[in-house]
């Protein structure tokens, strides 16, 4: 039997790589091959990624309209007969580039566990109930301003398989197209004073502090409604090609 | 602005992202129909059952405008409408299956003479880049890559418009993922 793998190995790994980050610089995105979330160990390339001579078909994106979801695919609270169980949120924010240009008409797609931290999924094996009145899957396009809002529950915290004892922190999964594929990004966002941040490997992966902040939504009270939701606020910078690249490639 | 971080699809994508005939990017019997297939296989060779593919690719004649329509929705009970089977969106989405396969139905596209392929999977913090040819001459990125290396980019034909291409995360025969900027 080998050693029960504890939070404490977990966190020593933590620490250890974020001390490594501080004196090297930790980049913007997780570096696919991180210790401490176990599943990367033979999930990550061992050669360098290669630049290509060019790039014609990635500059390009897929593009996505008005037939491709409904108003109410926005709303996860309405898609079953009865209300979902939970804190009623909205979470709202923009999609915007490097340069900070909005990306309009995009596809957003999100996907959650419910209040109790449970995913309707065969896989999810967590005792905690299901919520018939709760699917957690919704999709919008950006708004000429590059704005996305969804109307969901706050999602529970749930545990899973990295060690003893691993919790997820609260977060909502994202998935965002950008003007190039080459922009895709799919991501989580999480809570604002969430007590789980420090043992999550998931989340520590990314290892820069500022840019770890950024998977952060804030609280945001003028977004609440009264008697009906809490706000919360979460910009998307998508990276991607640099901006000239871009312009020659369209 | 710096751009916000990257993070796992996580396990349980299944009942978000993937759609019925993600995949078909053409309907069945489609004059030129090609099929590319393949398995993603993880550093100890194993195959993944929890990988999400996406697509994307000019029309035949080139184009790369695209065209919306791949996830089209039933606008009176809001449930999953599917393709039309007439427009070409360039695009597709396929989760591998628990044997850790997965399935393409397209045309060859025109212009560059390759697929780009975005996977993502559980485990994998921050997606990767590749491409499929459907074959292996006159492109500047292959004529870059050593033969072993530029192998695992080019789909091999197995019988008459169906290519095989397989996607290796990690170790031997590691499939070339790209650095797009
Ligand atoms: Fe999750």
């Amino acid at each position: 039997m080998p050693e029960p793998l504890t939070q404490e190995t977990i966190s020593r790994e933590i620490a250890e790589l974020h001390e490594l980050a501080a004196k090297a610089g930790g980049g913007d995105h997780p570096s696919r091959d991180y210790p401490p979330y176990r599943s990367s160990g033979l999930r990550h390339p061992h050669r360098p990624l290669v630049a290509p001579p060019e790039a014609y078909t990635e500059l390009r994106g897929p593009v996505f309209g008005v037939a491709d979801v409904t108003p109410l695919d926005a709303d996860l609270t309405r898609q079953h007969a009865g209300e979902p169980l939970g804190e009623r949120i909205t979470v709202t924010g923009r999609v915007v580039d490097r340069d900070g240009r909005p990306v309009r008409g995009q596809l957003v797609e999100v996907w959650q566990a419910n209040a109790s931290g449970r995913y309707p999924h065969q896989r999810d094996q967590h005792p905690a109930p299901l919520d018939p009145n709760f699917t957690g899957t919704g999709r919008c396009l950006t708004d000429a301003d590059g704005r996305y809002a969804f109307t969901t529950i706050k999602p529970g915290a749930y545990p899973w398989k990295n060690h003893v004892n691993a919790w997820r922190p609260a977060h909502i999964h994202f998935s965002v197209f950008g003007t190039a594929f080459a922009q895709r990004l799919v991501t989580q966002m999480y809570f604002p004073g969430d007590p789980l941040f420090p043992y999550d490997p998931i989340l520590q992966s990314v290892t820069d502090d500022k840019a770890r902040e950024r998977l952060v939504a804030a609280y945001d009270h003028e977004s609440s409604r009264p008697e009906w939701s809490l706000g919360y606020r979460w910009d998307i910078v998508l990276d991607g090609p640099s901006a000239t690249w871009m312009e020659e490639g369209r | 602005m710096r751009p916000t971080p990257s993070q796992t699809v996580g396990p349980f994508y299944g009942y978000a992202l993937p759609f019925r005939g993600g995949g078909d990017l053409v309907p069945p019997g489609h004059p030129g129909a090609i099929s590319v297939h393949g398995y993603v296989y993880d550093g100890a060779g194993a195959p993944i059952p929890d990988a999400l593919l996406e697509f994307w690719q000019a029309d035949e004649s080139g184009n790369l405008d695209g065209r919306p329509g791949s996830m089209r929705r039933d606008e009176v009970d809001g449930s999953f409408a599917g393709r039309d089977g007439v427009t070409f969106t360039g695009f597709g989405r396929v989760a591998t299956d628990l044997d850790g396969h997965w399935a393409l139905r397209t045309v060859r596209p025109g212009g560059a003479p390759y697929i780009a392929v975005c996977v993502f999977a559980r485990g994998l913090l921050h997606h990767l880049y590749t491409r499929v040819y459907l074959e292996d001459a006159g492109d500047a990125l292959l004529a870059s890559l050593p033969g072993d290396r530029r192998a695992t980019l080019v789909a091999a034909p197995e019988r008459d418009g169906v290519y095989r291409f397989d996607i290796r995360l990690q170790g031997e025969g590691e499939t070339v993922f790209l650095d797009l900027g």
